[in-house]
């Protein structure tokens, strides 16, 4: 639906987006993750064909960006960071405009309604866009780029300016959008990522660092072996008994989290489940365990990993 | 294209800024008006063009002023150049609209010419050809203001440049007693926005002048798109 190859922007000297190559499929929700400053906002507006690249080719269910303009623009709808906002139109009229321009061809009151409907502005409809709160114009922008159902929507951080409520609303709106058309987002709210797409581009300094499912990225970077585990009973006597069991690499104190119960790092060799023995071992010596958990990299974690790597380089 | 149009006349009048056009366009078309021919006596509309000619410098650039600006400032430009519409259709688009708005104002005075017929029979060729050469020049004016505006995104940098662009090309004809060299003083003279109204108030129709006026304005729009072209490549 959407390939990428060899896309560079450079912006004077500093480059903006080095050599990115990646595929979007039909109906896929992609996750563009990066710092401040990565690339992300540059790639979509290539891809929308706001600006240019200097070198590298986006094509959209096989039209060029830069050789048939016209008809990917048709295709995408397109929410930038900013939303495009005519602060001195009420909704209804910017949508009329966007209509318009966009030229739709189904039922203009229906189709216009149906979609203020989907983000739930149609109260405001009548309302000055410049007078509305910023949560409320996001979700214009968002209606915006609904309009005339494209069956790409690229959105720049969609969520920014929202209350949790209406977080988790849009969030589902998306979700729900997925099924039909293909998504692009950008977010640097991991959660979002995690909650909404099938597949994450990690990008940092114009470049790829990262490209899978938010689950393999985890299941990559964890170690499965790493457990955390509060113990009730004496530090010395569950340390000694843990390290007493087969197949113990590591054991680390973490402090007194409740009272005469302690959290314990415990690593044990990647292929022996330790979890069994060490309960067995552990309640024979009359310390109870009060949480077991393994030691799960969130995306964060891997997000902070992968992006300051980078850095130390 | 025509959905840029429409959206832009209708935003001249969202905003002040069509009403203050209009309003002191015509109070002060019509304060010369009653001055230079009703006070005198005098059936001659080509006087009211006359005086109106270095105010119309000042009205111009409130115009134009936030044509392309305001679009950079709230990123709306955006929106426009992601969506299936072309760099010439938002252009020309703009620029239509702007020039509607001076005509809109240019037709209410022709409330003028009506009353001086009541009272005399003033030659129609001269207040026809008035007319066309003013609509023309201001046109012309208009794609300056729409050019300069693709050049900043404040309106006030864009309103003041445009005014000292205007004023530049109507003191081109004042230089001219200065100048020694024949050609000189004929290039300029042939450059001269100004020389060239003065046909039409004569009640002469050329296809000169109005080939001239509307080269001018092509030429400027022509330099907003790629402006703007540049604008995205680098």
């Amino acid at each position: 639906m959407i390939e990428i190859s060899g896309l560079t922007k450079w912006y004077g000297d500093n480059v903006g987006v080095d050599n990115i190559d990646f595929t979007v499929q039909k109906g896929e929700i992609l996750g563009f993750l990066g710092p401040n400053g990565a690339g992300k906002s540059t790639t979509m507006n290539i891809i929308t064909g706001y600006i240019p690249s200097n070198a590298g080719s986006v094509k959209v269910s096989g039209y060029d960006i830069l050789k048939e303009p016209a008809e990917v623009k048709k295709r995408i709808g397109y929410l930038p960071e900013h939303p495009p906002l005519y602060m001195d139109m009420t909704v209804r009229e910017y949508l009329n405009f966007i209509y318009e321009i966009k030229k739709v061809t189904f039922n203009r009151k229906s189709h216009i309604d149906e979609v203020m409907d989907l983000v739930k502005i149609g109260d405001m409809q009548k309302r000055l866009i410049k007078n509305l709160s910023k949560g409320y114009k996001q979700r214009v922008g968002l209606a915006q780029a609904l309009l005339g159902n494209p069956e790409v929507l690229i959105l720049d951080e969609p969520t920014v300016g929202l209350d949790p409520k209406q977080i988790i609303e849009i969030r589902n709106v998306i979700k729900a959008l997925g099924k039909e058309h293909t998504i692009i987002l950008s977010s640097h709210i991991l959660p979002e990522i995690n909650a909404i797409c099938e597949r994450v581009i990690i990008i940092n300094k114009g470049k790829i660092v990262a490209s899978d499912t938010p689950q393999n990225l985890s299941k990559k970077l964890t170690n499965d072996s790493k457990l955390i585990v509060r113990i009730a009973g004496p530090e010395a006597q569950v340390i000694k008994s843990l390290k007493a069991l087969n197949g113990i690499k590591y054991v680390e104190a973490q402090g007194e989290k409740e009272p005469f119960s302690m959290d314990y790092i415990v690593e044990a060799q990647p292929s022996i489940d330790i979890r069994k023995p060490m309960f067995n071992e552990l309640s024979k010596q009359g310390h109870p365990i009060l949480m077991l958990k393994s030691l799960d990299l969130t995306l964060e974690d891997i997000f902070l990993q992968l992006t300051t790597e980078e850095e130390g380089m | 294209m025509l959905a840029i149009f429409k959206r832009e006349l209708k935003a001249y009048f969202y905003s002040p800024i069509g009403y203050i056009f209009v309003g002191f366009f015509l109070l002060l078309s019509g304060y010369f008006f009653a001055t230079d021919n009703l006070m005198h006596g005098i059936a001659d509309i080509k006087m009211v063009f006359g005086s109106l000619n270095i105010i119309f410098l000042f009205l111009v650039p409130i115009l134009t002023m936030r044509l392309l600006s305001e679009e950079m400032k709230n990123k709306t430009d955006q929106l426009l150049l992601t969506s299936p519409v072309s760099l010439i259709g938002i252009v020309v688009g703009k620029y239509l609209a702007a020039v509607a708005v001076f005509l809109i104002s240019l037709i209410i005075t022709g409330a003028y010419p009506i009353i001086l017929y009541l009272f005399s029979s003033p030659a129609l060729g001269e207040i026809l050809g008035g007319y066309l050469g003013f609509f023309l020049m201001g046109a012309a004016f208009i794609a300056v203001g729409l050019f300069v505006s693709s050049l900043t995104e404040n309106q006030v940098i864009s309103a003041v440049a445009t005014f000292g662009v205007l004023l530049l090309l109507w003191l081109m004809d004042m230089i001219v007693p200065f100048i020694q060299n024949r050609h000189i003083v004929s290039a300029v003279q042939w450059l001269s926005i100004l020389q060239r109204f003065q046909d039409f108030t004569l009640g002469v129709l050329s296809l000169e002048p109005i080939v001239y006026y509307i080269s001018f304005a092509v030429a400027f729009i022509f330099l907003t798109i790629r402006v703007l072209e540049k604008k995205r490549w680098s």
